[in-house]
């Protein structure tokens, strides 16, 4: 797994109060993980804060589940 | 009760009498301020008043980019928001079949798309610290109508249920959205009515007076400190009675 993910993962953990084994890249943070969809704005706050990224709105819209997130900040943090 | 040491509140429209008032208490009660207003010289004056953990924070709420910086420069000064006071406001009465698109812009904009910006703005911080309060001074002529005020009347319902909505939304986080209905009160604009005109108002009051600017702010403070957790999505009215809602 990479940095990355596994910063995204504990994120995810955290913030929603799921088990580990559940936060797969493809986990739906709203279907498989119970978030609300305030839930899903203050994980891309929270991500933004980790990685010193901006997440604009419409990047964020499409951001639904865990490999999303990944993958959005790994091409994020690569540039 | 209603301690509010260690809290920071940013309250516009505090060149006012009313944002006075309701700076004043909330600073009496321990909160560091952030004093917002267009009349700078009476934002340093009451700043100065007030002494330490009161800070000058200028802002034309009708100028869309000056409402944009107020917040991150009001968290810059004060380390954080916990509490937005929505108090400022303005009046472009006319009868409405000769009211302007301006008169009528210009009241939409400043009372309620500023706040729309403010609280937005806000919230950002108030989320992450799953701690907020968001209080908007509404008006008793935004439940009841008012002839003469449909572009302030339709400002301050509007507010009513835009704070309902954000309430609904960020409850779970703490943050409670409530807002105040003042009915008549002491100012600069009651000063100037003649007697006749006074009593043509009192009349409409049971209370039989017109109530003050720290009658307000203690309804601010109330809804501001911890003690009101559970309160969201209300409207406080303080109007001696004149409506019953």
């Amino acid at each position: 797994m990479s940095d990355v993910a596994e910063r995204v993962k504990k994120i995810v953990i955290e913030h929603l109060g799921v088990d580990a084994e559940k936060v797969v890249d493809n986990a739906n943070f709203i279907e498989d993980l119970g978030a609300d969809s305030l839930d899903t704005v203050e994980l891309v706050m929270a991500f933004e804060e980790e990685f010193s990224v901006e997440i604009p709105d419409d990047a964020a819209e499409t951001i639904v589940t865990v490999g999303d997130a990944v993958k959005f900040l790994e091409k994020a943090t690569a540039a | 009760m209603f301690d509010l040491s260690g809290k920071t509140a940013l309250v516009t429209g505090a060149s006012g009498g009313l944002g006075q008032a309701i700076a004043r208490a909330l600073h009496q009660r321990g909160a560091a301020v952030g004093l917002s207003g267009t009349r700078v010289e009476a934002l340093e004056k009451l700043a100065h008043e007030l002494g330490a953990k009161a800070f000058v924070l200028p802002c034309d709420l009708s100028d869309k980019s000056a409402v944009e910086a107020l917040v991150p420069a009001a968290e810059a000064a004060l380390g954080g928001v916990d509490i937005l006071v929505n108090n400022a406001g303005v009046t472009r009465d006319n009868l409405f079949m000769r009211m302007k698109d301006e008169e009528w812009d210009t009241v939409i904009n400043v009372n309620l798309t500023a706040i729309f910006r403010l609280s937005r703005a806000c919230l950002k911080g108030m989320l992450r610290k799953r701690y907020g309060r968001i209080i908007g001074i509404s008006s008793v002529v935004g439940v009841t109508g008012n002839a003469g005020q449909g572009n302030y009347a339709a400002s301050k319902a509007g507010m009513i249920g835009m704070s309902k909505s954000l309430a609904a939304e960020v409850a779970s986080r703490n943050v409670t959205v409530n807002c105040i209905a003042p009915g008549f009160i002491e100012s600069p604009m009651t000063d100037v009515l003649n007697d006749k005109q006074k009593t043509a108002i009192l009349a409409q009051v049971p209370m039989g007076r017109l109530g003050t600017g720290d009658e307000v702010a203690a309804a601010v403070v109330y809804l501001a400190s911890s003690e009101a957790a559970y309160v969201t999505g209300q409207t406080l009215h303080v109007n001696g009675g004149m409506a019953m809602i």
